[in-house]
């Protein structure tokens, strides 16, 4: 059986709010009504899940994964890895995590994406995984690099990695975005302060972890995420939300 | 011991490399298959129905670069039972008006919710994705709690999709304005 108990709510004080007029794309996309409180009911307690069957052996892979055989992405190779845990510290075991990023030289393999940096022909930039038992997951690509645009005339995004992570519930479905620990860029980027609490922003951003870095080979970037976690069904916490 | 809930940062304008491919210009990734094309496996039982819209912003101008996914009960009211990902879809608006397409089921009514379709927004601008749901003019609405809570009429018709014509509904999300989509923290 799963477990039915609801998810805690979301904590609106580490979350973005809808309006953030520095981060201008913002300004028309932001409702202007509070969101409607729900009851979590069955459709919130339970979601998609996905089975190994339909990852590929190279998906977590992105130096190879849209490579021609024998080739590999131009870049700095890193690995990225980290837990996906619940606010209870649980391990959210066996979920979907994708990653999209942009090349070495800071292009997205996009239609959408001018800029002029050249595309990588041996490089797609996504890339997916499921979480293990103890909701570990790794993936190897090569450090993205940071790029301009259009948002206040001299706007440049650090370097980073979107991650979109399913949980066990719809209630905990996330898309976010992880940092490199050092990057000038994370205080001067309208799209990384929307978020105000600057301790927020550094569980975030990953940092150089030297005990799984593989010498002569790759570099290892720590990272984990937190989704939302059931809540209890002990009596004090009963006795809070009266 | 506990942890903080990570922050939502915006998904951006190229959210479809990671979640569509196909739909970036990356045509062979993962076998040519974006993950959510199919909400159910073609045999499922239920009345066939196709739901299409589009994203407005706060100007009434279409967003183009969007990504919705939908969430739904089957037509026995179960969510998940079909498959492990089934009653799961995933679609970018186009890029030249931001219309979706959703071919699915209707789904039945669970407890006191109305039949309806969760549905998740996200783009370039939305800072934490945006929760809401479809319900259907033509189907019972009964108790539902969410409905039941909005006593603005204009308001709750936002979350409505209108009957057109055949097995076909009409559903818009405005994310920002006069006709302003209900959403939901959930």
């Amino acid at each position: 059986m799963s477990d039915i108990r609801p998810f805690n709510s979301q904590d609106m004080s580490l979350q973005p709010p809808a309006l953030t007029l520095d981060y201008r794309s913002s300004r028309l996309r932001a409702p202007s009504h509070k969101l409607l409180s729900l009851e979590h009911g069955p459709g919130e307690l339970t979601g998609p899940t996905f089975g190994h069957d339909v990852i590929g052996p190279n998906d977590h892979d992105l130096i190879i994964n849209y490579a021609a055989p024998g080739a590999a992405a131009i870049g700095e190779q890193i690995m990225v890895h980290g837990h996906l845990l619940d606010e209870n510290a649980r391990p959210v075991p066996q979920v979907l995590l994708e990653f999209w990023q942009a090349n070495a030289g800071g292009r997205y393999r996009h239609k959408k994406d001018g800029y002029l940096a050249p595309l990588d022909p041996n490089f797609g930039g996504c890339g997916r995984t499921l979480t293990d038992e103890k909701g570990y997951f790794s993936f190897r690509t090569v450090r993205p690099g940071p790029y301009p645009w259009p948002n206040g005339g001299n706007d440049w995004r650090p370097a980073h990695i979107h991650f979109s992570c399913f949980g066990q519930g719809w209630a905990q479905r996330l898309i976010t975005q992880m940092y490199f620990e050092g990057d000038p860029h994370i205080p001067l980027c309208p799209i990384v302060q929307t978020i105000a609490d600057p301790q927020a922003i550094d569980r975030l951003t990953a940092l150089l972890d030297m005990a799984h870095t593989v010498p002569m080979e790759f570099r290892a970037f720590r990272f984990d995420i937190v989704l939302r976690g059931r809540t209890s069904t002990r009596f004090e916490n009963k006795l809070e939300g009266n | 011991m506990s942890c903080l809930q990570s922050a939502s940062q915006t998904a951006g304008p190229y959210v479809h490399i990671g979640c569509t491919p196909s739909v970036a210009g990356l045509k062979d990734m993962y076998g040519g298959y974006d993950l959510g094309a199919d909400i159910f496996p073609p045999n499922v039982p239920g009345r066939r129905i196709v739901i299409v819209g589009q994203v407005f912003d706060g100007t009434g101008d279409p967003v183009l670069d969007a990504m919705l996914e939908f969430w739904q009960a089957d037509s026995n009211g179960r969510y998940g039972a079909n498959g492990p990902s089934g009653g799961w879809a995933r679609r970018a608006v186009d890029a030249d008006a931001g219309r979706y397409r959703l071919e699915t089921i209707l789904p039945a009514a669970t407890g006191e919710e109305a039949a309806h379709v969760k549905v998740w927004v996200v783009a370039r601008g939305i800072n934490l994705g945006l929760h809401t749901r479809i319900y259907f003019e033509d189907e019972p609405q009964g108790q539902d709690p969410i409905l039941a809570s909005i006593k603005d009429p204009s308001r709750r018709s936002s979350l409505i999709a209108q009957r057109s014509g055949g097995d076909g509904y009409i559903f818009n999300i405005h994310l920002q304005g006069e006709k302003e989509t209900v959403f939901m923290n959930v």
